[in-house]
């Protein structure tokens, strides 16, 4: 409402000038001439900005995709950036699909993916930087320790909708997921639903942060974290028999892990090898084992993707 | 007409030129936003958008809906609770107390209108929500939490307007209807509403405005799921929380899917806000 007196009164404004300006059209030339040199002025702004970004263009670097990397890649950068002074290195977010396509057309040096790469990218070189376990959450009261991966399955669909179904009292679940399009949510989506939908009476959150907090505060609700940021507030349940520790994701008992990939279209060179070199050296590594993530180097990549459901 | 003065021409000129970067800017984002939005709603179909019920936007189904009636119920229910608490407020402090009182009162009302909306999400998070769970059931995260802090969001908006439309009466309403031997409580709904109506109704609208725009807050307690509510317990989605919520990693058609939530959200503002204009117009008429 108040916006639109103001253009209301800007209008009439605009409408008792117009007369006005036809009539001393003649003597026009010196705010014309204002004008010009002030149009002139924020070109030549706009311009100069412009010239600047490009100019730095030599030392730089672009890292893009997966949020869930991003962080990390975040830190990486800045600490490598701190050793290589005059290096620049860009980390952009945009998701893991985005991060591989930008690394297939070049529109980044180095892309970030969250998940495995599908047979028809596996053209891009990848490096696994590191490896993250996805662990479902439950309130620390609640006695049910362990769920089969086909139970999750169902909580998560909303096939199986009361506590009792899974051995404890006779009240709802409140299941909590994170919003479409988040990594964590897309490796949950690929390794325990399959081709089944989250239900929609799901609680939607946009962190791991306030997932583990809506868990922490309701005996009832059930969600998924990054294995990271588990803490004494929540409890991780076991999954087919499986604690969701670092020693099993490593071991490759327990299931639900995806890797942090770092890609290159054909081999790394100049600036992006010696940035993927700094990710894998003792030092880079050292930065996300203080967060809770397993180095590239630690889980047998032999078998990289967890068995498929029911395989 | 007087003829202007190469100086003070000038000096218009230039205050036209930043006016008008004022109105390009918001005709910038009108622009950008339908030009965003509108291609995904032609491709995939209006009724894709409007009538459908599964949100599913990585796999191409774009059901607004139960956003559309979430948005709408929160704002109806913040109406609930804030209108009622905001006129009951303005009333008794301009009619039924001293002057006093109302000096000190009314400035703290309006300090509420300064606390960010983070806070009350997260004073929503922590008491509301909880008590709710427990005295009531359900998640918590709910149409009733989102409704209740979004009420309370909009009192000082409502009370502060109200009060001064009530204020702005000539005294000789009050003093004439008591005369003619009205009690206090007729004077009040039979002279000085019905005669402070158009600023009691714009303040309504501006609260309005606010419940409809209002993200952070709805975010952090509202549950945010997709589904329809099916009581005032079950999480909602709103449509501005959708955007911020997923924005985030949104790209491609989910992302442009976004922009179709905010032409939407535009669309619906604008047929809020002239509703709104032509009532208060017919009423003050």
């Amino acid at each position: 409402m108040i916006l639109k007196i103001d253009t209301s009164m800007l209008v009439g404004y605009i409408f008792s000038l117009k007369p006005m300006e036809k009539k001393s059209v003649r003597n026009s030339s010196l705010p014309q001439a204002v004008v010009g040199g002030l149009v002139i002025l924020i070109c030549l702004i706009f311009t100069s900005l412009l010239s600047c970004a490009r100019g730095s263009r030599e030392g730089s670097l672009t890292v893009a995709g997966s949020t869930s990397v991003q962080p990390f890649a975040d830190q990486w950068a800045e600490v490598f950036m701190h050793h290589n002074p005059g290096k620049v290195v860009n980390v952009q977010g945009g998701g893991s699909s985005a991060g591989i396509q930008a690394a297939l057309t070049g529109a980044a040096e180095i892309g970030m993916s969250s998940r495995e790469l599908k047979p028809e990218e596996k053209v891009l070189t990848e490096f696994v930087v590191a490896w993250d376990g996805v662990a479902i959450i439950v309130h620390p009261t609640n006695p049910v320790g362990n769920l089969t991966l086909e139970a999750t399955r169902e909580i998560f669909a909303g096939v199986i909708t009361s506590w009792s179904q899974v051995g404890w009292v006779d009240r709802p679940i409140y299941v909590v997921t994170r919003e479409e399009g988040s990594g964590t949510r897309g490796a949950f989506q690929e390794m325990v639903m399959g081709r089944t939908r989250i239900a929609k009476k799901a609680i939607v959150e946009d962190s791991n942060g306030t997932v583990r907090e809506v868990v922490a505060n309701d005996p009832y609700a059930i969600g998924y974290i990054s294995l990271g940021l588990i803490n004494e507030r929540v409890r991780a349940v076991r999954l087919d028999g499986v604690e969701p520790r670092i020693e099993n994701v490593i071991s490759r008992k327990y299931k639900l892990i995806r890797p942090f990939l770092l890609l290159t279209a054909g081999a790394p060179q100049g600036l992006a090898a010696d940035f993927i070199q700094f990710v894998l050296s003792e030092e880079g590594q050292a930065l996300i084992t203080k967060q809770g993530l397993i180095p590239g180097r630690l889980v047998n990549q032999e078998k990289k993707m967890p068995p498929e459901e029911g395989a | 007409m007087r003829k202007l003065k190469g100086k003070e021409r000038l000096i218009r000129l230039s205050l036209l030129v930043v006016a008008f970067s004022a109105i390009s800017v918001l005709g910038l984002i009108t622009l950008f936003i339908f030009s965003e939005g509108l291609p995904i709603m032609f491709r995939h179909g209006l009724k894709n958008f409007l009538f459908n019920l599964d949100w599913y936007p990585t796999e191409g189904s774009f059901g607004l809906l139960p956003m559309i009636i979430g948005s709408l119920l929160v704002t109806i229910g913040a109406m609930l609770v804030g209108v009622p608490l905001g006129l009951a407020g303005a009333i008794y402090l301009t009619q039924f107390t001293s002057k006093k009182v109302r000096v000190v009162v009314k400035p703290l009302i309006e300090l509420l209108a300064g606390i960010p909306s983070v806070v009350y999400g997260f004073i929503g998070v922590v008491i509301l929500v909880p008590l709710i769970r427990t005295y009531l059931g359900g998640p918590g995260l709910s149409v009733l939490a989102a409704a209740v802090i979004l009420g309370i969001m909009i009192l000082p908006t409502i009370l502060s307007i109200s009060i001064d439309s009530l204020m702005a009466l000539p005294p000789s309403y009050r003093e004439g209807s008591i005369a003619l031997g009205a009690t206090q409580w007729q004077t009040v709904r039979l002279v000085l509403l019905p005669a402070a109506r158009s600023g009691v109704v714009a303040s309504i609208i501006l609260g309005m405005g606010r419940a409809v725009g209002e993200t952070m807050a709805v975010i952090m307690i509202a549950g945010n799921a997709t589904s329809l509510p099916r009581s005032i317990l079950d999480p909602v989605r709103t449509l501005t929380s959708n955007i911020a919520l997923e924005m985030g990693y949104a790209s491609g058609e989910h992302r442009q899917a976004l922009f179709a939530t905010g032409v939407i959200l535009f669309i619906i503002i604008m047929v809020l806000n002239t509703i709104a204009n032509l009532t208060s117009r017919k009423m003050s008429s």
